[in-house]
């Protein structure tokens, strides 16, 4: 930790330790791998633009009590549908008197709680599903693709729909949802990744040392398969917003009073015509996360994809 | 030898990238009357890009320089781009190493055929399909109507090289580059498709640029023989005084073929000599 | 003797060998087909009894007595074991029958025919839209591949990728309809215009041709043009983005450099040689993208009181009408199957290889 806030000297040290062409241990390695991604994001603008947008998503979250200029779900029934900038309500406020600012900034935790919660369960599913069948093939591949597919065959938002529908509204339903529909692109994506790698020599090699099937599959075969599955799940981010507000919209996601941006859209949809900003706000933020989500996604596959990483 | 159909004076081209720029041609002069000229070079020598910088086919990024690039008096390097597709195939046509790449996999053969020839003339329809079936017959195709409705992946390499061979004559060029015909065929169907291509460019009095890396081939159908290395021209000669090159890397490549009539207990192997990249190009004026 | 037959006649085996080789691929593709199916239908099924509403209350109602109760419990078989019900849950869907729906008290059945062509208007607008300008726009950003058209055309594609659909709706209605006064409002027509055109198509648009009505016609158009836009502006982010990829590709090839020789126009050579080779990908990623805007539209539905599938499946999910939900789900799920099959079977025609 000391490295990165030292002198100039050091900073350059630091410099060539991550440039470093010899690297000397796994963890070397891997730090001027991450460092060199970072400067291609950087070099690339759109992306660096949407990764900014996600720490500024990550930061509002954080720090919404600060940022919020009122409590989010406290009612104010004198001051109910005011226009932007009045009384010190920068977005306005709702029919029930709420300040739509606080509100938004507030329903930045809610997004992030269904991105992060999502990008940690589908993704790993799917790997799971995806490396298990390719590596061991046979009928357990036959049959793990056809689930896959019967799955891949389901529009994604009915099905989602038809399970919060079963499972009951709510956003943990939400999530769990969108996670059941969402795992089958992964496990092909990572199976694809095995078949590949699964004769390689060194897999070969690690067999011959005497590795299990498990070991060979988390500790040789995951590694493998990140690259392709992180920008995978960087691109679907933007879907995965875009699901759960859809849920949130249509009452099947978070539950009122909670300041979902979805849920707020649904709730001014009533005052559309003469007050469009309760709506229209909360509508902003959606797009411009998963705009932000999107840009790195294309980003990313951009520098990842060699076929273009050599012009 | 009157005037020369060909005449190009201090060719480059170039290829930037990021880190620096790629020399593929670096500073040739030769010239082509209506006579059979080999290009002969190993692969990365240039000679393919010579072919295709001629007729203006190198894509951005890359770029290309010359003093003079003449053909039949006009100045190519002046053309617009539509004057520069009156030239493509009418005038200057390529054949391509491999027919399984360089046809429309989707369209059907006689399709391309007679598209050659529309595009360069008024013909109808049916008069395009018609002349396209006599020039399927003048590369000694069996049964053209059937080839002419058929599609790229059910005709062999062979057939595939005739069919573009047709295709490339049909507007009547006065002359062709021929980029490595028959490297991609099977042995024995390349001295069909190499003796049909002789007739034909015998036949109408057209100029032949043969691209090839097999020095032998070169030898035994050209008239005259351009050697190339590290993108400029090393040497130059009448095929038949081939056996007197001078030129260590001609010398070199000579060394490394087999002969049946002087057999040779071990081939030599060609060393190379930095030196060489350095050389100033020889020109190759007929 | 085998081999005197084989070779006597070496043309009639070869044939015979190949159509044994279609038939065989035939019936692969039918049993994979089949088995998504069944597949599809488990899941509603079992989505449908995890449900939280007990379906012999849906039908004997709150006061029945216990001997009601128990009575419809059996003859809706719900006694029996799980793959029992689900066999007999088979049986009924086999034979088009998908229940009663409880809120509209008609069969589910019909029920979807009656809502499906005001979707199926609605999506395939949209994907004409998305197909008319997405492809030109791909081909166009492939042509200047990294100059600012190619910038325009991924970041139009970007921004679609990223506005949620109902509030991209919203916006529309609030601009074209509430402000400018453009395009009709919510619904498929005026009010004053619904059921005055007989239903002969359920495709408003063309009803109203075939009936001769221009101005019902005009009207029709004025409200599906939003909404229409709107799902086609989806697919065509998509169609571009897949254009874009797959004319790169092609125009890298060998033949192209052909066609160029040839003395072509440049013209000629992307639209008429690159294009004709990308259209065959394209088949499928149009396919894909027009089932997704029959899904899509569930969202685009609502915002737009457009009485469609989406509307119905939604309305029939908020108010827990059972047999609604599962036939909805079901009929989505094979028409995203049928539109697979579709384009595979289109693939093989298009492409003169495949054939």
């Amino acid at each position: 930790m000391t490295l990165n806030s030292g002198t100039p000297a050091l900073k350059q040290g630091l410099r060539a330790w991550l440039t470093s062409d010899a690297p000397e241990s796994r963890f070397h390695a891997q730090m001027v791998q991450v460092y060199a991604g970072w400067q291609s994001l950087c070099a690339n603008k759109l992306a660096f633009i949407g990764f900014m947008i996600i720490v500024a998503l990550i930061l509002v979250a954080i720090f919404a009590p600060l940022l919020a200029t009122h409590d989010p779900s406290i009612q104010d029934l004198k001051a109910t549908l005011l226009p932007p900038q009045t009384d010190g309500h920068i977005f306005g406020t709702d029919d029930s008197g709420r300040d739509i600012w606080s509100r938004v900034v507030y329903g930045s935790r809610i997004t992030l709680f269904i991105v992060a919660l999502v990008a940690f369960t589908a993704p790993v599913f799917g790997l799971l599903v995806g490396t298990v069948s390719g590596y061991l093939g046979g009928w357990v591949d036959t049959v793990l693709m056809r689930i896959t597919d019967i799955f891949l065959a389901f529009p994604r938002l009915v099905l989602a729909l038809a399970f919060v529908s079963a499972l009951g509204a709510g956003i943990e339903n939400a999530v769990l949802a969108i996670s059941l529909t969402a795992w089958p692109p992964y496990a092909r994506i990572a199976r694809a990744e095995t078949l590949t790698i699964r004769h390689s020599d060194y897999i070969a090699a690690i067999q011959l040392q005497g590795a299990g099937r498990i070991r060979i599959i988390v500790g040789h075969i995951w590694p493998m398969c990140m690259s392709s599955l992180i920008v995978r799940v960087t691109l679907d981010m933007a879907g995965i917003i875009l699901t759960a507000a859809g849920l949130g919209f249509l009452g099947l996601g978070a539950q009122p009073p909670s300041p979902e941006w979805g849920a707020m859209i649904s709730a001014g949809r009533t005052f559309i015509y003469d007050h469009w900003w309760i709506a229209t706000m909360p509508g902003l933020a959606i797009f411009i996360v998963s705009l932000g989500f999107n840009l790195l996604g294309d980003g990313l596959r951009d520098i990842l994809d060699p076929k273009k990483a050599e012009s | 030898m009157s005037k020369p159909l060909l005449e190009v004076e201090d060719l480059w081209v170039r290829f930037p990238s990021k880190r620096r720029v790629v020399e593929a041609v670096r500073g040739i002069s030769f010239s082509v009357g209506r006579e059979r000229v080999g290009i002969v070079g190993e692969s990365g020598s240039g000679k393919s890009m010579t072919g295709r910088a001629i007729l203006r086919l190198i894509r951005e990024p890359g770029e290309v320089e010359a003093k003079k690039i003449h053909f039949d008096g006009q100045d190519l390097q002046g053309l617009s781009e539509k004057q520069m597709r009156d030239v493509r195939g009418h005038k200057i046509s390529l054949v391509m190493q491999d027919p399984k790449f360089s046809l429309n996999p989707v369209m059907k053969v006689g399709d391309q055929i007679a598209e050659a020839y529309r595009v360069h003339t008024n013909a109808s329809k049916a008069e395009a399909k018609k002349r396209s079936i006599e020039m399927l017959n003048a590369v000694q195709i069996r049964n053209p109507e059937r080839v002419y409705d058929s599609y790229p992946h059910e005709v062999s390499g062979g057939m595939g090289q005739r069919i573009m061979i047709a295709m490339m004559l049909i507007p009547e060029p006065d002359l062709l580059i021929a980029d490595e015909p028959t490297s991609a065929l099977d042995v024995t169907v390349q001295m069909r498709v190499l003796q049909i291509m002789d007739k034909l460019v015998k036949e109408r009095g057209m100029g032949l640029i043969f691209i090839s890396h097999d020095l032998n081939l070169v030898a035994s159908f050209c008239d005259r023989v351009i050697i190339m290395y590290g993108g400029r021209i090393v040497e130059t000669c009448r095929a038949d005084e081939l056996q007197n090159a001078k030129h260590p890397y001609t010398r070199g490549l000579l060394n490394a073929l087999p002969d049946i009539h002087k057999p040779k207990d071990q081939l030599s192997v060609l060393e190379r000599d930095p030196k060489w990249i350095e050389d100033p190009s020889v020109d190759a004026y007929s | 003797m085998s081999n005197a037959v084989d070779t006597a006649t070496p043309k009639r085996r070869g044939f015979s060998a190949s159509l044994l080789k279609r038939l065989k691929s035939l019936v692969t593709v039918l049993f994979s087909v089949l088995l998504t199916l069944v597949g599809l239908l488990f899941i509603t099924f079992i989505i449908g009894r995890v449900m939280p509403i007990d379906p012999v209350l849906a039908i004997v109602g709150e006061r029945a007595s216990q001997e009601i109760y128990d009575a419809a419990y059996i003859s809706l078989g719900l006694d029996k074991p799980l793959f029992v019900q689900f066999g007999l849950f088979l049986k009924q869907i086999a034979q088009g029958d998908f229940g009663i729906s409880n809120l509209t008290a008609r069969p589910v059945s019909e029920d979807i025919i009656r809502v499906f062509p005001a979707t199926l208007e609605l999506a395939s607008l949209g994907t004409v839209f998305g197909i008319v300008f997405g492809i030109p726009m791909g081909v166009v950003a492939a042509v200047n591949e990294g100059k600012w058209q190619d910038q325009v055309v991924r970041f139009v594609g970007l921004f679609g990728y990223s506005m949620p659909i109902f509030w991209i709706g919203l916006v529309g209605l609030i601009i074209f309809y509430g402000i400018l006064g453009w395009v009709g409002g919510p619904g498929r027509l005026d009010i004053y215009y619904e059921d005055v055109i007989p239903v002969v198509t359920g495709l408003v648009l063309i009803d109203s041709l075939i009936e001769g009505d221009i101005d019902i016609f005009w009207n029709a158009f004025s409200h599906i043009i939003l909404p229409a836009s709107i799902l086609g502006y989806y697919s065509l982010a998509y169609i571009s983005r897949m254009t874009r990829s797959f004319m790169l590709e092609q125009l890298s090839q060998e033949y192209i450099t052909t066609a160029r020789v040839k003395g072509l126009s440049e013209h000629t050579v992307v639209w008429r040689h690159a294009l004709g080779n990308v259209m065959i990908p394209l088949i499928t990623v149009i396919a894909l993208s027009y089932a997704n805007l029959l899904e899509g539209s569930v969202l685009t539905e609502i915002i737009f009181a457009w009485p469609g599938l989406g509307s119905y499946l939604t309305t029939a999910l908020l108010s827990a009408d059972m047999n609604a939900v599962i036939g909805g789900t079901v009929v989505v799920g094979m028409i995203f199957v049928g539109l697979n099959l579709l384009s595979d079977f289109l693939y093989k025609v298009v492409d003169p290889r495949a054939r």
